[in-house]
C-alpha cells in the first residue's frame, strides 16, 4: 500500500505491536510482542497475518474495518485502520469489553 | 476412522455439543450406558453447530466470538486438537460483515457453511479456505428476508446424498430454498407452510417462513421433513409442496427435528407449548415425540425425562440420532442438560448436566 505524496511512498516504521492473551491463544507460537515494519494500522493487520496467517481476520472485519469488540491504541490513542504509525510507534491491541 | 458399513460394537459412539462456551464432546462406546465428556474446545467461543465427516473423523465446529468474529474450527483427531480458518469466509467489502457461523454440512464433494448474515459458503479443501456461494443472496426476495429471534441466520443445509448439485437451505426468516445445480441457481420451497404471524389471507407467502429445522428422510430424498415456526410439516417431492403433520402434537411450535438412521418414516420432534406462551417443553414435563408413519400419529416418549418443573426447551440443531441399531437418540436443552436413548427413544437417561447453553448435538461413530 503506497501513498504518493510528491515525494515518493513514505518509507515503512519500525513499529512494535502487543497482543492480548486471547489472540494468542488462537495463534500457537505467536508473541506478545512483535516488531513490524508498517505505514499504518492497516498496513500493521497484514504484517501480523505474514506472520501468523489468519490474524487480520481476527481483528479486522470485511467492511473493512477494526472489528467492533476489538480496540487499537497507537500510542495511547484510539486508532482505525486508516492511522498512520510514526517510527517507535506503540500499538496496543486489545479486547474490549464484552460478553454473557 | 469412518461409520462403517456395519455397526461393529468395537466403535466409540461420539456425541458433538456445539454450546455458547466452547464445543464438547461425549464419548460411549457401542453399549452406550456410560459417558465422559470432554471440553471446552474452540477457546471456548459460542460453536452453534459441531459436525463430523463421516468418511474420514474430521470434525468441523461453525461459531463466531464477539471479539474475533466468524470461524470454522477444525479437529482431524476427534477433538484432541483444533485449528481454525475463516479464509474467504467474508462478504463483499461494504456489507454487513458476517457475525457468526450456524452450520456446517459435509456434502459428497464439499463442505458448506450456512452463516449469518444469511448466506451460504462452500470449501472444498477441507475448511481451510471458503468460497461464496454468491447466487443464494443474489436472489431477488434477499430484500425482503428478515431476521428472526436469533437473527438472519442460515442455519440448516441438506445436501442430497446421490446427487450433489441439489442443496436445500433453511433461513430464519426467509424459508427454504433449493438449487438443484451445485448453488448457482435458488429457488424458494415454501409452498404449503403457513406463517401465523401475518395477516389472514398473507399466511402462505413464496418467502418469509421461519423454518427452525430441515431434515431429509434416510434413503429418499425427495422426502424432507421440516420443524416451522408455525406447524411441522413434510415434503415428498424435494419441498415443491409441504404438507402439515401437526395434527396430534401438542403445539405447533418447536426448534428441532431428526430422522431416523435408516427408516424414512420415522421422525423425532420436541414440540413447545408455543412462541409466546415461554417456549418450553408443554405443561413443564419434557417428552420426545415420535412418529413412526411419516407424521399420520404421534407418541409422547416421557420414560425417564423430567415430568415435573422442566421448564426447558431445545434449540433447532440439537437433537440427534446416531446410526446403531438400536438407534441412540439425543437432546441437548438449552438450559444445558443432554440426555440420551439407546433404544429409539423408548427410555432416556440424563448424560450431562450443568453444561452452557447447548446449540447443537451430532453423533459419530469412529474408530479408536
Amino acid at each position: 500500500m503506497t501513498e504518493a505524496n510528491g515525494t515518493g511512498p513514505r518509507p515503512a516504521s519500525r513499529v512494535r505491536v502487543t497482543l492480548p492473551d486471547a489472540l494468542r491463544r488462537l495463534f500457537p507460537g505467536s508473541e506478545r510482542a512483535v516488531w513490524l515494519d508498517a505505514r499504518t494500522v492497516d498496513e500493521a493487520l497484514d504484517a501480523l497475518d505474514a506472520r501468523w496467517q489468519g490474524m487480520r481476520d481476527r481483528l479486522c472485519d470485511s467492511r473493512p474495518a477494526i472489528r467492533r469488540h476489538i480496540r487499537i491504541f497507537v500510542n495511547g490513542d484510539d486508532a482505525t485502520l486508516a492511522t498512520r504509525l510514526a517510527p517507535e510507534a506503540d500499538i496496543l491491541v486489545m479486547t474490549a469489553m464484552s460478553g454473557g | 476412522m469412518s461409520e462403517g458399513l456395519v455397526d461393529p460394537m468395537s466403535q466409540r459412539t461420539l456425541l458433538l455439543l456445539g454450546t455458547k462456551k466452547g464445543a464438547f464432546i461425549l464419548d460411549s462406546d457401542g453399549a452406550r450406558a456410560a459417558w465422559s465428556l470432554r471440553g471446552p474446545f474452540c477457546e471456548t467461543w459460542p460453536i452453534n453447530h459441531v459436525v463430523a465427516d463421516p468418511a474420514t473423523g474430521t470434525l468441523y465446529g461453525g461459531g463466531g466470538n464477539e471479539w474475533f468474529g466468524p470461524a470454522v474450527w477444525k479437529s482431524t483427531d476427534l477433538g484432541r486438537s483444533w485449528t481454525h480458518s475463516s479464509r474467504g469466509l467474508a462478504y463483499a467489502a461494504g456489507e454487513t460483515p458476517i457475525k457468526s457461523v450456524w452450520t456446517v454440512a459435509v456434502g459428497r464433494d464439499a463442505l458448506y457453511a450456512g452463516v449469518e448474515p444469511a448466506g451460504l459458503f462452500r470449501s472444498t479443501d477441507g475448511g481451510e479456505s471458503w468460497e461464496h456461494v454468491s447466487a443464494l443472496t443474489e436472489h431477488p426476495t434477499r430484500k425482503d428476508w428478515q431476521p428472526g429471534g436469533g437473527g438472519l441466520i442460515l442455519h440448516h443445509i441438506v445436501t442430497d446424498p446421490t446427487d450433489p448439485q441439489k442443496i436445500w437451505v433453511a433461513i430464519s426468516t426467509a424459508g427454504v430454498f433449493f438449487s438443484a445445480d451445485g448453488g448457482a441457481s435458488w429457488a424458494p420451497r415454501n409452498r404449503g407452510t403457513r406463517q401465523d404471524y401475518a395477516p389472514e389471507g398473507q399466511r402462505y407467502p413464496e418467502i418469509g417462513q421461519c423454518v427452525h429445522a430441515l431434515v431429509m428422510a434416510p434413503g429418499m430424498p425427495g422426502r424432507l421433513y421440516q420443524q416451522n415456526h408455525c406447524g411441522m410439516y413434510r415434503s415428498e417431492d424435494g419441498g415443491e409442496n409441504w404438507e402439515s403433520i401437526e395434527a396430534g402434537l401438542p403445539s405447533t411450535f418447536g426448534f428441532p427435528a431428526a430422522v431416523h438412521p435408516r427408516d424414512p418414516d420415522t421422525l423425532y420432534l420436541l414440540p413447545l407449548n408455543g412462541d409466546t406462551a415461554g417456549r418450553y417443553v408443554p405443561d413443564a414435563k419434557l417428552a420426545v415425540w415420535r412418529t413412526r408413519d411419516r407424521g399420520t400419529k404421534w407418541q409422547a416418549l416421557r420414560r425417564g425425562l423430567p415430568q415435573c418443573n422442566a421448564y426447558v426447551g431445545a434449540l433447532r440443531q440439537a437433537m440427534a440420532t446416531d446410526r446403531r441399531d438400536p438407534a441412540g437418540v439425543y437432546v441437548g436443552t438449552s438450559t444445558g442438560q443432554l440426555y440420551a436413548s439407546a433404544d429409539e427413544g423408548e427410555t432416556w437417561q440424563s448424560i450431562a448436566e450443568h453444561l452452557p447453553p447447548i446449540l447443537s448435538v451430532e453423533a459419530l461413530l469412529a474408530d479408536d
